[in-house]
């Protein structure tokens, strides 16, 4: 299955579904060092999104998020991808400082259409996913 | 094209593209936050040496919003060793990329005066609130990455407050209350932001504001509601532009003198021993001497704490406010404020503030807040 969207930052990468209907807050909610969400009470909380296609409505909480997306990309703790339903300045500073590829307002709202466990290719350049179904 | 403006070009565009901005436009100067190590965190300072190293370099203007500490009398602020080593680090990377370390959120009080209707690009939302709204500039709220990125690339997408029509008011605030501290004009701007959150609004009723008192409001509102912009009638620039015509049919709120007491109270608890603090934003000259005034020839029981900027400082110096100050028993710092240092690691637990901006920020810290006027602060820190 292919969905279109529109492309926020470019690049290429692929990894495992993980889909959540909460907006995220890096700064707080994830920890750089592992990679695992640890905002109390989040559906992800104890979940690592290291190396995943990360599927979240959009950002929110403090600007540092986005310093946080850096410090996790050069730790290697980083999603590969980022899909958001409507995306925002943190999350997309976050993206280009960390080189990580981001897509937003799908075809179709991906929080419906993909699945946890999904294996998603993401063509940022194109603003473009190749979804397999698990 | 170097590789550091490559990447803020690829920042500018991709944010340009979240906010459907039609193209990119030159801006004159920029006003860039994120400072404070406490803020930045080792993820910020990394990012920040990596920039430097790979080039980057400011290309318009750009002056940096205050840090976590003063930087020379950090210790006797009771700043971490550890803290200080790395806060020196990211002002040391942004004096690197050619951006005045000003540390101020008053850049305007210190020679980065943006003309009206010029391009900008600020972070730190009370100064932006005050660039837009008193000084007629046009900005965006930034982040300190975005405002970074268009001082590199000396651009800024064109949305928002940069577009004439999204400047017109949006709503039309009778203020009936009598203001006479600059309290009041905090808890006025706090009110303001609460009631109509992101709104532009046409403020009536405030014939004696000035400067001081409007950079007060400018913090507040800019807290509690996400204002970036707003006008006062017969005082900010582009107020004159708009008529009847333009104000009918717009969300009306009056304001008495009852919501200002329930604005400061909302930040106001009872506290043992806070530390009184002045200066967020950073005081201006006229507030350091009034400060003075009040304080020559007593002696203050309770911590008093200043914050203002190098360039009002050296002046108030000069002119013997800072000796008035330092001999009632009070502290002046620079370069940082009661919102950016670190407060707990410095051990304070309470804080008694005339600005809504710093008790809102304190509170959020976990410290007891209580709001006060400059007089009254200074009657309650002699006994």
């Amino acid at each position: 299955m292919r969905i279109r969207g529109r492309r926020i930052v470019g690049g290429y990468a692929e990894g495992v579904a993980l889909v959540t209907s909460e907006p995220i807050s890096f700064y707080g909610g994830v920890d750089p060092e592992t990679g695992l969400v640890v905002e109390r009470g989040h559906q992800l909380e104890g979940e690592s999104v290291r190396g995943r296609a990360l599927i979240f409505p959009r950002g929110k909480g403090s600007t540092v998020g986005s310093y946080i997306i850096y410090r996790m990309r050069k730790l290697g703790t980083a999603p590969a991808a980022i899909i958001n339903q409507e995306t925002e300045a943190i999350i997309a500073t976050g993206c280009v400082l960390a080189g990580i590829p981001l897509i937003d307002r799908l075809e179709a709202d991906p929080l419906r259409a993909l699945k946890t466990g999904d294996y998603i290719r993401v063509y940022g350049d194109e603003g473009l996913i190749e979804v397999t179904v698990k | 094209m170097g590789p550091a403006v490559a990447r803020a070009m690829e920042l500018l565009v991709a944010l340009g593209e979240v906010f459907e901005a039609e193209r990119l436009i030159p801006i004159e100067g920029a006003h860039i936050s994120g400072v404070s190590y406490k803020n930045l965190g080792d993820a910020g300072l990394e990012l920040l040496e990596d920039l430097a190293e790979l080039g980057a370099r400011a290309r318009v203007r750009a002056t940096l919003n205050p840090a976590g500490m003063d930087l020379d009398l950090w210790r006797e602020m009771g700043i971490p060793q550890d803290f200080a080593e790395r806060q020196l680090r990211v002002v040391r990377a942004f004096d690197r990329m050619g951006v005045e370390a000003t540390c101020t959120c008053t850049p305007y009080l210190v020679g980065h005066v943006p003309r009206r209707g010029s391009q900008v690009a600020w972070a730190e939302s009370s100064a932006v609130a005050f660039s837009n709204s008193v000084l007629g500039a046009r900005t965006n709220r930034e982040s300190g990455p975005s405002a970074l990125a268009s001082s590199i690339a000396g651009r800024a997408p064109l949305y928002g407050y940069r577009l004439e029509e999204n400047r017109r008011p949006m709503a039309v605030v009778e203020v009936e209350a009598e203001l006479r501290s600059r309290l009041d004009y905090s808890a006025l701007g706090y009110h303001i932001g609460r009631t109509l959150g992101s709104s532009v609004p046409y403020i009536r009723g405030l014939p004696r504001a000035g400067f001081d008192e409007l950079k007060s409001l400018a913090a507040a509102c800019a807290t509690s509601g996400g204002i970036a912009l707003f006008h006062v009638e017969g005082i900010t620039p582009e107020a004159d532009g708009f008529g009847e015509g333009d104000l009918r049919g717009l969300e009306r709120i009056s304001v008495e003198e009852g919501d200002l007491e329930e604005a400061a109270s909302r930040l106001s608890g009872d506290l043992e021993d806070p530390v009184f603090c002045l200066g967020c934003p950073h005081c201006s000259l006229e507030e350091i001497r009034e400060a003075a005034m009040l304080l020559r020839g007593r002696r203050l029981r309770r911590r008093l704490w200043v914050f203002t900027s190098r360039g009002v400082y050296g002046e108030a110096e000069r002119r013997g406010y800072i000796d008035a100050i330092l001999e009632a028993g009070g502290r002046v710092f620079r370069d940082t404020c009661m919102v950016v240092a670190p407060l707990r690691e410095m051990g304070w637990r309470e804080m008694a503030t005339d600005s809504c901006k710093a008790a809102h920020y304190a509170s959020s810290m976990g410290l007891g807040t209580r709001l006060i006027s400059l007089r009254e602060m200074v009657e309650e820190a002699s006994h």
